[in-house]
């Protein structure tokens, strides 16, 4: 109990939610209507934002408070949804896990729409080629032996073995970060990718020769550039760029 | 304009309007209208199980599982629908685990389970080990599963639609329909979020599965888009809601941010401490301590906090403590949740304990339906072709306090029995004619919402509800709290009367759509803040501090709240036998309350200790 009672006194002594000062910071955005013009603006706004803001809160008090035109996607605004994947200073981020704080806010903070997909407003991007990717490795449970009365036995170690890919919530963070992706719109992108490991290294799944076949086309995991974007901008911390090299091995061993 | 035709209807692709989906779709024409993306749906945000007495790591049966279901919401629960979801639980978990949901696993390779609050063993003697679960994201593989196996079956949806009108063949909000008289659904009005078009879906059976309300508080771990939408519908269109004045607060939301850390952290050992080191829940269930149900739980922590036992500068939290937990194993179990107190709070948690407090997470009340999930248009006569599953309604399963990982099985048990159901209905059903206006109304509330000069925002109108209903309607409630919260809302209600919109364009007008939703959201708190001045009781998740004890005597039934125009009777159903005597005006509009009898079958009404 004198262990616990040391760590909270020790956490008091942080600064907690709310008590770090609030400061100012300016948001430069890439803003686009087609109802407005057929290119696109940058609008930069300065606000005062709390010290655990995130760059989500950053642009609700933008659209609440100043310009209701203003479009983005969100939901959760905890980082499970997927909705807000967007291009922060250059890098593919969710908005609401980004606290601002943590993306130098001495200088303007840039936001864009995540590139490679259609921008239809502001913000916002057509994410219909993305799912059609997503559909097309067969992004669903197959399998061909008499269902069990009961669950399908599995072990922890052959269920650990796609776990990290499990983890994904098709934010398009890592496909609209892929050089391969922006300069080739056919090629799967690593989430398709992602989400055909999950199945192709499940023991209980029995879909994973087609869809290495699907992958194996020349849009699929060959045109992978190894250049790691993905990884690094994944909010969920899937090793992305490792998924898509195991599914390689697997497509030359036929090993899963 | 455009006009589409199908058998079924479903709006909302949550977990329940997939699992409805998968049902319906393999038998006759289908679509899924959504505002979102389905994956986006806040199912995925639920983190920690679903429990089904499988007995997979010890001995368990669903009989238990019901009487805990029952106990855990106060009684209110209707007792056949609460058997009902325990016995039918244990298929729906095997059925997405043979949709290929990846659970944890048991050393011999079986679903894992662990324990969750209320959730017991022998009628209250343990904790019991009943909740499958994948880490701390059982909702996320919940909902990604379903998705999945959506595609699989081609199921047909349309995203970032958003329903704003429910078509009937009569009138409920001006008409009085005499009992056994018959009442279609016919179709629903969609607005297209990308272009501003208008759809109108006609539809032989319309499922609403449009989730929540959570954001008529200001802390919540809800979803920005939770706002709602399908409850107000019903309401504006003559249904009632059922027992509104039952809102969940999860004891573990992250304080200040009401971002949810689920109990799991408790089942795998998490304990709550006050400022003095405290495990406060001994004194408050001596039996299950940290692992009571929410409203318990939730209450003893705002308790610690007015006695001046919180923690912080303020005093204004307590901590879940998990340092003593191996940091390995809390990688294993519950590595969201301690991702999210990194990340928003800056907390290590394998030496630091997470600043909690309560945050408003599910409401118990909803769309009255039967076990089938047809909707109900008053205490028992059902709406032909109208069915509601998940949180937007009310079966009632809950009661006035839902117990952790039901609201995930409710969402399979009763998203499949609405979408088998609604199947079913549409093959012997026809179409009925829509009439030509049909989305006449839909128009003129856009139209006018556009068009409105320069008036209030509504995010400041926004606020002032949520800040309300926060410090008047929460954990804590009294007559004159509810009076106050009553008074604001409706003051707000004028406000929003004025309240204005920048974006007059067409694509992507979430500036329009976020003014709509808040309408949708006063209503709502006006309908829950209502029905919690009428319940002079105390009973899981409604507390009044002015009346601390449960009435059985007076309140052992379900409240069912109507809206009607101010000149209509005060009566809405005849044959009811027995009415809350309550009528609040509102000028042109008025809330009548009505009650429907709680089913009980073989659980008689205990004191509810732990």
């Amino acid at each position: 109990m004198t262990a616990t009672l040391d760590t909270t006194a020790e956490a008091e002594n942080k600064p907690a939610a709310g008590e770090i000062p609030s400061f100012d910071v300016t948001l430069k955005i890439q803003r686009f209507s087609p109802e407005v013009g057929p290119d696109p603006w940058w609008d930069e706004f300065t606000i005062t934002v709390h010290g655990t803001d995130r760059v989500l809160d950053a642009l609700h008090k933008i659209k609440w408070e100043d310009d209701g035109t203003l479009s983005f996607r969100r939901s959760c605004a905890h980082g499970v949804c997927g909705s807000d994947a967007m291009r922060i200073n250059g890098r593919n981020r969710l908005a609401c896990k980004t606290l601002l704080k943590d993306v130098n806010p001495d200088k303007p903070i840039i936001v864009e729409p995540i590139k490679g997909l259609p921008v239809l407003k502001d913000l916002i991007v057509d994410m219909e080629p993305f799912f059609a990717s997503y559909r097309e490795i067969m992004p669903f449970f197959i399998n061909k032996g008499n269902e069990p009365s009961k669950e399908h036995l599995q072990s922890s170690e052959e269920r650990e073995r796609f776990d990290d890919t499990t983890k994904c919530i098709l934010c398009a963070a890592c496909t609209s970060s892929c050089p391969v992706f922006w300069t080739d719109g056919q090629y799967f992108g690593p989430a398709a990718i992602v989400n055909a490991h999950r199945f192709i290294f499940d023991s209980r799944d029995d879909g994973a020769t087609q869809r290495l076949e699907i992958l194996n086309d020349k849009e699929g995991v060959w045109r992978c550039r190894t250049t790691f974007n993905c990884t690094e901008a994944c909010p969920r911390g899937i090793e992305v760029t490792k998924a898509i090299q195991e599914v390689k091995r697997a497509m030359i061993t036929r090993a899963f | 304009m455009q006009t589409h035709q199908y058998d079924v209807v479903i709006v909302g692709a949550g977990g329940a309007g997939m699992r409805a989906a998968l049902e319906a779709s393999g038998e006759v024409r289908t679509a899924v209208i959504t505002k979102l993306y389905p994956t986006r749906s806040h199912t995925g945000a639920a983190q920690g199980g679903m429990c089904a007495a499988l007995a997979n790591v010890e001995e368990d049966n669903w009989e238990w599982h019901t009487f805990d279901t029952v106990k855990g919401g106060d009684y209110l629960v209707d007792q056949d629908a609460a058997e009902i979801m325990a016995k039918e639980a244990i298929d729906a978990i095997i059925d997405l685990e043979h949709m290929g949901l990846p659970f944890n696993r048991t050393p011999e390779g079986r679903i894992d389970q662990r324990r969750f609050g209320g959730h017991t063993r022998n009628h209250g003697e343990a904790a019991v080990r009943r909740s499958c679960y994948a880490a701390d994201r059982t909702g996320h593989m919940i909902l990604q599963t379903l998705y999945q196996n959506c595609v699989k079956q081609d199921v047909e949806f349309f995203n970032e639609f958003y329903v704003l009108d429910l078509i009937t063949d009569h009138d409920l909000s001006t008409e009085d329909m005499a009992d056994g008289a018959e009442v279609n659904a016919t179709g629903v009005v969609a607005y297209d979020l990308a272009t501003g078009e208008i759809h109108v879906f006609q539809a032989k059976a319309i499922i609403f599965a449009t989730g929540g309300a959570g954001k008529i508080f200001k802390t919540t771990s809800n979803a920005h888009t939770l706002t709602g939408d399908g409850m107000a519908l019903a309401l504006r269109r003559g249904f009632p809601l059922e027992d509104m004045e039952f809102f969940q607060f999860h004891p573990t939301g992250l304080a200040g941010l009401g971002i949810l850390l689920s109990e799991a952290a408790r089942g795998e050992g998490g304990i709550l401490r006050n400022s003095d080191g405290e495990r406060f829940m001994e004194r408050y269930a001596p039996t299950i301590k940290d692992l009571a149900p929410r409203d318990i739980v939730a209450r003893s922590m705002a308790n610690e906090v007015r006695e001046g036992r919180g923690c912080g500068p303020n005093k204004d939290y307590v901590l879940l403590d998990l340092t003593h937990l191996e940091p390995s194993h809390i990688d294993a179990k519950l590595p969201d949740i301690t991702e999210f107190a990194r990340t928003y709070l800056g907390i290590e948690p394998y030496t630091d304990p997470i600043p909690v407090y309560p945050t408003a997470h599910y409401a118990m009340g909803g769309i009255p339906t039967n076990v089938e999930g047809e909707v109900l248009r008053d205490s028992h006569n059902v709406v032909k072709g109208l069915f509601a599953a998940g949180e937007v309604a009310c079966v009632s399963v809950h009661g006035s306090n839902r117990l952790g990982t039901n609201s995930l099985l409710d969402i399979n048990v009763f998203g499949k029995r609405a979408g088998r159901s609604a199947a079913a209905y549409s093959k012997t059903a026809s179409f009925h004619d829509l009439p030509a206006d049909a989305a006449d109304r839909t128009i003129a509330q856009l139209d006018e919402m556009r068009d409105r000069p320069e008036g209030e925002r509504v995010a400041e109108v926004r606020k002032a509800l949520q800040e309300t209903m926060d410090a008047n309607a929460q954990v804590f409630r009294t007559k004159e709290s509810l009076d106050q919260a009553l008074a604001d809302i409706r003051e707000l209600q004028a406000r929003y009367k004025n309240v204005s919109v920048q974006d007059k364009g067409q694509m992507f007008n979430t500036d329009l759509l976020e003014a709509l939703e808040l309408g949708f959201l006063l209503d709502l708190a006006e309908i829950t803040v209502v029905a919690a001045i009428n319940r002079k009781e105390s009973r899981g998740g409604h507390y009044r501090e002015d009346f601390p004890d449960r009435d059985d005597t007076n309140y052992m039934l379900h409240t069912m709240t109507y809206r009607r125009p101010a000149t209509a009777g005060d009566t809405v159903d005849g044959t009811v036998e027995n009415y809350f005597d309550h009528v609040e005006e509102f000028g042109d509009y008025k809330i009548v309350l009505g009650s429907k009898s709680v089913t009980q079958t073989r659980y008689e009404p205990m004191e509810r200790k732990y």
